[in-house]
């Protein structure tokens, strides 16, 4: 329920959440999911979801281990039943279809290839179920394996394969069935790093190439953000937030997400009081400007601002700037920027990216600085029960 | 330092042999040179009734082996081939539910499937026997229901042998099949399920395929002793249903012709291995990943 709230203020979340549109389907959706939950046993694997994917979209789930988004997947894919609520595939209700009968295909997180196939076999495995005439089949699998780059390798089995080509054999044997969406399951999990890189620009170019609808279930917040049109944060069986990119970054509306997607400034405030269309923040016994967002005065609240908005002043901000004091307790250089590991004086840790150009004195661990940023940059999000999520959230 | 690297490589091509030694040791001592005793034998003939072979390149015990015996030959393979059909089918499911349904109970299952092992092989052919008895439940239910008239029983015919001979060798033929069905990643049915498939064709294109290693190893672990058994043929049987193993065991211990009955072995040997080799030929199971 704190998910709707907040997805319901972002552009796209209105137009495709809203729950009047639902029952028309009026929108382009291939896939609804409408207020599914699944429980196994006392366990609740995923709570209330509710969403739409639109055709075309790139859509991610992205969260941490647990948080539902692989059941939510398999739901989808229709290996596992919702507990209640309905799944809807291009307006069907397929909440109780088994896989076969649907026209998705997914891409197994360590690909499942049929180990006693060759390449041209595992492709056209899920034509030769269905009724696809011989020469269709020829037609389609030897197009796919040219849009995966395999065409010279139809005939080796796939332990002859490395791990880039048998994610692309597994790509191409989903793919080549033209599914309503193609469900991926952390299918670059098992890559190397550089290889995962290369591997989403490919992904990337294929989905553009094909035109198919891809859900893709990933914890990495990075691969997310690159590829996706729109993500799902989830946490704990709950969609936290839905948005493009640019907007779970810039504007999460939990703490859970701010911490999640990029690193995170996480400040305890409490809103004071407003100023024309800013919030007064009080912060120890600092007041900052902020942005309104809606919550009310009062209220128990956190302080977001992003390492690389904040910079650093030795001496107190002028008026139309937001800073907190801090000392500094460590800097690293990382190249382009240098990063300031800093202490509020209530001991939240901080961290500010510092870029070329800034005209600071040479700073030590130990000097008193201030954290500045503009009062644009800060933005409130309400104290969430669980206190801020743990450092190595936060350093994610 | 050269000379410890040389020293070095030295012992490390030795290694594999002084691995193998003891085991081509004891084959050699127990296996090859018993065999090359018996091949011996097999070409030999007695002067007397009463005196020891001589080694004569007899290939007479050949031509009697070959011609005298086609129909325990026949029955024999006949058997062993019944007897492993019947043991595919009881253990492929069995093996199919404890692999994939056993959950926590997949050990005590498979306990079980070993448990009559614990018994002696005779002690358990002579409780097949009584199990199969014209005293027994069985027959007095098949009896009952019409199957069996008044007076017919199961014992002395060839479906006691193939029975027992399936009894006794099950165990080989359910864990191998095991083997091979738990080492299958459940995720190529949920794939195959994925692409279009029904539960009985993935089983078909996915499942069954990949468990053929273990359907190829059991069957020859149950066909080969199978065929040259002679206890099943000898307890639940009659003369109408003797096997090879009878016959050489005869010509060994009753009769005492030892050539003929080492003929007979090696024939029976020639013929399994004749056998073995079409069968992997037409499983192809190297081929399998």
């Amino acid at each position: 329920m704190e998910g709707e709230a907040y997805v319901r203020d972002t552009e796209q979340g209105e137009r495709s959440l809203l729950p009047e549109l639902d029952s028309e389907g009026a929108i382009d959706a291939v896939i609804s999911i409408d207020h599914v939950t699944k429980r196994f046993g006392e366990f609740v694997a995923v709570d209330d979801a509710n969403f739409h994917i639109s055709r075309g979209e790139f859509f991610s789930m992205l969260g941490p281990s647990g948080c539902g988004k692989t059941t939510t997947l398999r739901m989808i894919a229709g290996f596992e039943q919702p507990s209640s609520g309905e799944i809807r595939l291009d307006g069907k209700d397929v909440s109780r279809v088994p896989p076969y009968k649907r026209h998705v295909n997914t891409v197994f997180q360590q690909y499942a290839l049929f180990p006693h196939m060759n390449v041209w076999d595992n492709v056209a495995f899920g034509l030769r179920a269905t009724k696809v005439s011989k020469p269709e089949i020829v037609r389609r699998v030897t197009e796919l394996l040219a849009v995966v780059h395999l065409a010279d390798f139809a005939t080796r089995r796939p332990g002859q394969l490395s791990g880039g080509q048998q994610q692309r054999v597994a790509l191409a044997r989903a793919l080549v069935n033209y599914p309503s969406a193609l469900l991926l399951d952390e299918p670059l999990g098992a890559l190397d790093l550089k290889l995962r890189q290369a591997m989403q620009l490919e992904l990337k170019r294929i989905q553009r190439e094909v035109g198919i609808t891809f859900v893709f279930v990933t914890h990495d917040q990075e691969e997310a953000l690159t590829m996706s049109d729109r993500i799902a944060v989830m946490n704990e069986g709950r969609v936290v937030q839905i948005g493009t990119p640019q907007e779970i970054y810039e504007e999460p509306t939990s703490e859970f997400v701010a911490g999640f997607i990029g690193m995170a400034n996480l400040l305890a405030a409490r809103c004071e009081g407003s100023d024309g269309e800013f919030r007064i923040a009080r912060i120890g016994d600092q007041a900052v400007k902020v942005a309104s967002n809606g919550l009310a005065i009062g209220d128990e609240v956190t302080l977001m601002v992003r390492p690389e908005r904040a910079h650093l002043r030795t001496s107190a901000p002028p008026m139309d700037l937001a800073g907190v004091s801090a000392e500094v307790v460590d800097l690293v250089f990382q190249g382009p920027i240098v990063r300031f590991d800093l202490r509020s004086p209530d001991g939240t840790p901080l961290v500010a990216h510092v870029g070329p150009g800034s005209d600071l004195p040479l700073l030590r661990p130990g000097d008193q600085v201030w954290m500045c940023w503009e009062p644009s940059a800060g933005r409130l999000l309400p104290r969430s029960t669980q206190g801020f999520p743990r450092p190595d959230v936060l350093e994610y | 330092m050269i000379q410890r690297d040389d020293q070095g490589r030295k012992r490390a091509r030795a290694a594999p042999w002084l691995l193998l030694g003891p085991g081509m040791l004891f084959l050699f001592l127990f296996f090859f040179f018993p065999l090359y005793t018996l091949l011996e034998m097999s070409l030999s003939a007695s002067p007397s009734r009463f005196a020891s072979p001589v080694f004569t390149w007899e290939w007479a015990n050949y031509s009697e082996a070959l011609t005298q015996y086609g129909e325990q030959f026949s029955r024999s393979f006949l058997y062993a081939t019944l007897a492993t059909l019947a043991a595919l089918a009881i253990a492929y499911p069995l093996a199919y539910v404890i692999a994939f349904r056993g959950g926590r109970y997949k050990n005590v299952l498979l306990g079980m499937v070993i448990v009559p092992f614990f018994t002696n092989f005779l002690i358990r052919t002579l409780a097949w026997k009584t199990i199969v008895g014209d005293q027994g439940m069985v027959v007095d239910m098949l009896r009952t229901v019409g199957i069996l008239g008044e007076h017919e029983s199961l014992l002395r015919r060839p479906i006691a042998v193939i029975g027992g001979l399936t009894y006794n060798f099950l165990p080989f033929m359910v864990l191998p099949i095991y083997v091979s069905l738990e080492k299958i990643d459940t995720r190529l049915v949920d794939a195959a399920r994925d692409l279009y498939s029904t539960t009985w064709r993935a089983f078909r294109k996915i499942v069954f395929p990949l468990s053929l290693p273990g359907v190829f190893a059991g069957s020859l672990l149950v066909f080969i002793p199978a065929a040259g058994d002679f206890v099943n043929a000898y307890y639940l049987g009659s003369t109408k249903t003797t096997m090879i193993g009878n016959v050489v065991q005869n010509q060994f211990l009753v009769q005492v012709d030892y050539p003929v009955a080492a003929a007979l072995s090696f024939v029976f040997m020639a013929i399994v291995m004749v056998i073995v080799a079409v069968y992997s030929k037409l499983l192809g199971t190297e081929d399998i990943a």
